[in-house]
């Protein structure tokens, strides 16, 4: 059961054309990678599933039912698609804390005159959103020593795990991280790795990411597709993906290793 | 000395003032606030109901421009609205100050709305030039509305009143203008402990990402410019009552700069900010005037000298505060509770 079915995406900008023709689906409750070179339009795949961009061409169903454009994105995160920036999209005057509680922010209701008075169903939510981000999401990611802090003043690696602690907060049915290690050093990675599989495994939620981390890609994927000048090359599980010749032509260029090898030394005698 | 804090609830810690000292400090300067009117003159009970007016205001603008990140230059023109709603309710109706001051709020929310509504597509300096037209604009309408606002005379109105008792004297106005500051703050304090404050800060900080989590930009923005507008009204119906007439030139444009020097002079997004910069703006000028009658008995020119400087060292201080505490004169105080918090050891 696919829970994100694309089919036939295009999108182009002016003569751009990043994206041509794209299919491929995410399975339910697993881990799924978009893999592909700098420009391949992974980032633009992800703002046209949360819907900033507007695809001139094909549909994306969500849950079995379709998404079009005129479901804008708070409509679109209330139903439970949730993500991370490449960039990291926090609050930066805001602590760690008020960052994750927006995360929360669809779920709530309260209103103006509430809010102003801070009493009865306002107080109420307030607290029940804290306690749920306190005990769920802020004990899971391991942040509980910086909630306090102002997200400016924490290293990148702490950030991004803010980021995604914000995310998990709209309690999403699909995740989607857009390089979630990138920048990261070892350590770090091998935290965030565990938390991505962990949330696929006791939250139950389904991942799509965009990673250049290859070895982290091919570790923790259960479905991979490959993107390339905005079109599919292929898709499936991370042992078939890696032995496409395709996908290899479009990470190496035209040649195969072995000629390229043989260039090499061809020029290393000459010199 | 404070060493730590253990709390044992959540409510504890969402709490706005979560120490004993912080409170018995609290309690200390509510009772200076009732005690000030029974002890002072009438020029410093004048001086401290203006201040009472310029902190309601300057929260709301502080709403809006602090913490939304919307910059407006329509406060003065907002506020006109509250005093006029005021000042006809007052002579065409005899409804007492609680219901007329709220009618002026709404009214001047209303406004507010509308003038918000171009914010969806313009930000920064463009906005702040829309709504200085929107100004402009209600200014044009005080002058010319002449059935309704009186035209260039203006109106005036009969004091306060509530239950048969009427407030005319500033010892009187007093005790509507400050409590309605405090409760005011209060309530502006408490919807940035809710989901609609955070709302507008992510606004503020990052509108793409705050759109991504659900949050409606064009409602959270008109919500802001309407609360915002909804404390210059009441501001203004204040004004109305105080100074009991009502003219176009009351609310000129220099008052919404005024309004915005005192937000950003106090700290933006801070509402400890708002009052300082209130007061600031406020006391500053009358201060430097009782500087120059101090000097007068050793120099006997310094009116002369001293009165086309005011203006002079006054935008000199804002500067000063710009370039010096970019942050305003909250952080000022931030630093000093920081300085005595671990005193008398160093930090």
């Amino acid at each position: 059961m696919s829970i994100l079915e694309i089919s036939n995406l295009s999108l182009s900008f002016g003569g751009v054309k990043a994206l041509q023709d794209v299919s491929f689906r995410v399975p339910e409750n697993t881990v799924t990678t978009i893999i592909g070179p700098n420009g391949a339009g992974k980032t633009s795949l992800f703002n046209c599933i949360s819907g900033f961009y507007k695809p001139q061409q094909g549909t994306i169903r969500y849950q079995g039912q379709p998404l079009p454009g005129s479901i804008k994105p708070p409509k679109r995160a209330a139903l439970g698609l949730a993500r991370t920036f490449q960039n990291i999209a926090l609050f930066r005057g805001m602590t760690v804390l008020d960052n994750i509680k927006l995360g929360a922010h669809v779920h709530m209701k309260s209103g103006l005159l509430s809010a102003l008075a801070y009493f009865g169903p306002a107080r109420r939510e307030e607290m029940e959103v804290r306690k749920e981000v306190e005990e769920r999401i802020i004990d899971f990611l391991e942040i509980d020593h910086i909630r306090r802090q102002p997200v400016a003043s924490l290293s990148y690696g702490l950030q991004k795990r803010v980021e995604l602690a914000r995310a998990l907060a709209m309690q999403p049915k699909v995740l989607m991280l857009d390089e979630p290690v990138a920048g990261m050093n070892r350590e770090e990675k091998e935290d965030m790795a565990r938390f991505i599989l962990d949330i696929r495994e006791e939250w139950g939620v389904t991942v799509l990411m965009v990673e250049h981390d290859m070895g982290m890609v091919m570790d923790i994927s259960d479905h991979i597709a490959v993107l390339n000048f905005g079109q599919v090359i292929t898709e499936g599980l991370p042992a078939d993906v890696q032995n496409n010749p395709e996908v290899i032509k479009a990470y190496l260029g035209n040649s195969d290793i072995d000629s390229l090898r043989k260039k090499l030394n061809a020029e290393g005698e000459a010199a | 000395m404070r060493i730590g804090d253990a709390k044992q609830s959540y409510e504890a810690d969402e709490a706005i003032w979560t120490s004993q000292t912080q409170k018995l400090w609290l309690g200390f300067f509510l009772l200076i606030l009732l005690v000030f009117p029974f002890v002072v003159d009438s020029y410093l009970l004048y001086l401290g109901c203006l201040v009472g007016i310029a902190v309601i205001s300057t929260t709301g603008l502080n709403i809006l421009t602090g913490f939304t990140g919307l910059i407006s230059l329509g406060q003065a023109g907002f506020m006109g609205v509250g005093a006029y709603t005021v000042a006809w309710l007052s002579i065409n109706t005899a409804l007492p100050f609680p219901v007329t001051l709220v009618l002026a709020g709404l009214m001047a929310a209303a406004v507010g709305i509308l003038v918000g509504l171009p914010s969806l597509r313009v930000k920064g300096l463009y906005l702040a030039i829309a709504t200085l037209a929107a100004s402009v604009f209600l200014h044009f309408i005080f002058a010319e509305w002449e059935s309704v606002t009186g035209g260039m005379g203006g109106l005036s109105l009969e004091p306060a009143h509530l239950f048969g008792l009427t407030f005319q004297s500033d010892f009187s106005m007093y005790f509507i203008i400050v409590p309605l500051a405090v409760l005011m703050v209060l309530a502006a304090r408490n919807v940035f402990r809710t989901r609609i404050g955070r709302a507008f800060i992510a606004i503020r900080d990052r509108d793409i990402s705050a759109e991504i989590l659900g949050i409606n930009l064009l409602r959270y923005k008109l919500m802001s410019f309407a609360l915002s507008s909804f404390y210059a009204g009441v501001a203004g119906g204040l004004f109305a009552y105080f100074y009991r007439v009502v003219t176009p030139e009351s609310f000129p444009l220099s008052m919404s700069i005024f309004y915005l020097a005192a937000v950003i002079v106090g700290g933006m997004g801070n509402l400890l900010g708002g009052i300082l910069g209130a007061a600031f703006m406020t006391l500053v000028p009358e201060a430097l005037k009782l500087l120059t009658a101090a000097l007068t008995p050793f120099y006997p020119n310094a009116p002369v000298f001293m009165s086309p400087m005011l203006e002079i060292i006054f935008g000199a201080l804002i500067v000063g505060f710009l370039i010096f505490e970019p942050h305003g004169l909250a952080e000022i105080w931030h630093r000093i509770r920081r300085f005595f918090r671990l005193w008398p050891f160093k930090n």
